[in-house]
């Protein structure tokens, strides 16, 4: 997450005053439980990658593999770990 | 060259606003401010001004398109009164908190129930917190000057907020009166080319007006507001100033009228400060030593210098034009009483509601107040902090 500006650093009247600037908001951290892969037990299926709601499984498309997570934006859902048919993935409470 | 014209004040407003020339006038008709309306859309069928002229379907549509004008980049003046001013409210927010220097014609008027179509306070004293600076005129001369006024003070780049500029309905706004008008070209310098800022219409450099603002960046927006809004005091005044050398009228903050010897004040708003200067001269000329404060900008509200002005003062008599139901009086009242509490020793001060649906005020009640007030300061204590003028009990 972005440092979080004081009252005196932000344009007036709430404008937004850059396009496109959602991309710098992280909605990541609204997750109280993170996915966590075991590459060793996962086939590579891209279910989760199909099922995951905020398009944040991370695959490599030439390779045909499972990478991982966009931890800045996954909300810790869990589907993923749910629709997983080898248990690859577990949900880990966040701190 | 000044020229002196009879006019009332809804027409001193749509002078104004022709010699202001704004690129949008939105409005829809309320009375006792349709006649002002009506007025400036004779000088748009006229070709007299360049101002697209919107007609809308209510109220709320006449500031939303006001917003919508404000946000594209265009000097922008609406008109309302009362049940108006009321169907306004969620966009009066909106159009402080973006920062638009929007001005508004207010004719007081007060606020069904029972439906009423005369002055008190009531309208623009709901709107007292949305965040627009509010200009109090005492006749039609200082609709015209104020209306003059708050579009400089509005515009200021140290400001960009909306301004309203009121006038007590019928009173002011139907009663014809000798008004000093400055030329066009005049006005036209004055108040200057507008200057926009951020302009929706400015396609090379978009920004996003009114986006979703949750708990983690509100309340700075908020707090910047707060603070946008306590600094245009010394901007009134400094436009006030300049104003005053073009015109040879003088504005302040406050006017005070009689005031420096005075143990006793009154303060009000609006035309009652006509009725009370009347008073004061009549009990003046008696040896009673009273004076008025004449609040002109409410909003933001001029601590300081009603503090300054009263200080001094042994009691002060506060006139409300606007109820505020299940408070501690009026919210002139509660302003006024609050700024002096600071003070080492403070006036004794009361309250009393008038004019409430356009009940008249005469001088024999602002006499009767002088001497309640002074009644309160010979027994040295207030035991009764809210009292009716003019009412039948």
């Amino acid at each position: 997450m972005s440092r979080l500006k004081s009252w005196k650093e932000l344009p007036m009247g709430g404008l937004i005053l850059e396009a496109g600037n959602a991309r710098t908001y992280k909605t990541g951290d609204w997750r109280t439980e993170r996915p966590q892969l075991d590459k060793a037990k996962c086939i590579n299926c891209f279910f989760c990658w199909a099922y995951c709601p905020d398009a944040s499984v991370v695959v490599d498309a030439d390779k045909g593999t499972m990478e991982g997570f966009d931890y800045d934006h996954c909300k810790g859902c869990g589907i993923c770990a749910s629709v997983c048919p080898k248990q690859a993935i577990t949900m880990i409470p966040e701190r | 060259m000044a020229r002196v014209l009879g006019l009332n004040g809804n027409a001193a407003a749509a002078q104004a606003m022709r010699q202001i020339n704004p690129h949008v006038v939105a409005a829809y008709p309320i009375t006792p401010q349709t006649d002002c309306v009506e007025r400036f859309a004779e000088f748009v069928s006229e070709g007299l001004v360049d101002t697209e002229f919107v007609t809308v379907e209510s109220e709320h549509s006449a500031l939303s398109a006001c917003i919508g004008a404000a946000v594209a980049g265009g000097r922008v003046i609406t008109a309302t009164s009362s049940q108006g001013l009321a169907l306004m409210w969620e966009m009066l927010y909106i159009a402080a908190s973006m920062r638009l220097p929007i001005v508004m014609m207010v004719v007081n008027r007060a606020l069904s129930g029972n439906i009423n179509i005369h002055c008190d306070h009531s309208d623009t004293m709901g709107a007292r917190d949305a965040g627009w600076i509010q200009l109090f005129s005492e006749n039609a001369q200082e609709v015209y000057d104020n209306m003059i006024q708050a579009v400089k003070v509005a515009e200021d780049m140290r400001v960009r907020l909306p301004v309203m500029v009121t006038q007590d309905g019928f009173i002011i706004s139907h009663a014809v009166e000798r008004v000093e008008m400055l030329e066009d070209e005049e006005v036209r310098i004055f108040v200057g080319s507008y200057k926009p800022l951020y302009p929706l219409l400015d396609v090379r450099n978009p920004v996003t007006y009114g986006p979703l603002d949750l708990f983690d960046y509100y309340f700075e927006h908020k707090r910047s507001e707060i603070e946008a809004v306590d600094n245009c005091l010394p901007v009134i005044e400094e436009v006030a100033e300049a104003f005053g050398k073009l015109s040879g009228r003088k504005y302040g903050l406050v006017e005070e009228y009689r005031l420096e010897d005075a143990e006793y004040a009154v303060v009000a708003l609006g035309s009652t400060c006509g009725t009370a200067k009347e008073a004061i001269d009549s009990l003046r000329d008696r040896g009673r030593r009273v004076g008025l404060l004449k609040i002109r900008c409410f909003r933001p509200f001029p601590r300081e210098a009603v503090v300054q002005a009263l200080a001094p003062r042994k009691g002060i008599v506060v006139l409300d034009r606007s109820v505020t139901l299940g408070g501690f009086g009026g919210p002139v009242f509660t302003e006024v009483r609050s700024a002096l509490y600071d003070l080492p020793v403070r006036p004794l001060v009361i309250d009393f509601y008038y004019g409430l649906g356009g009940r008249d005020i005469y001088v024999e009640d602002i006499e009767h107040a002088f001497a309640r007030i002074e009644e309160v300061v010979r027994k040295g204590h207030v035991d009764q902090y809210i009292d009716y003028l003019g009412l039948r009990e």
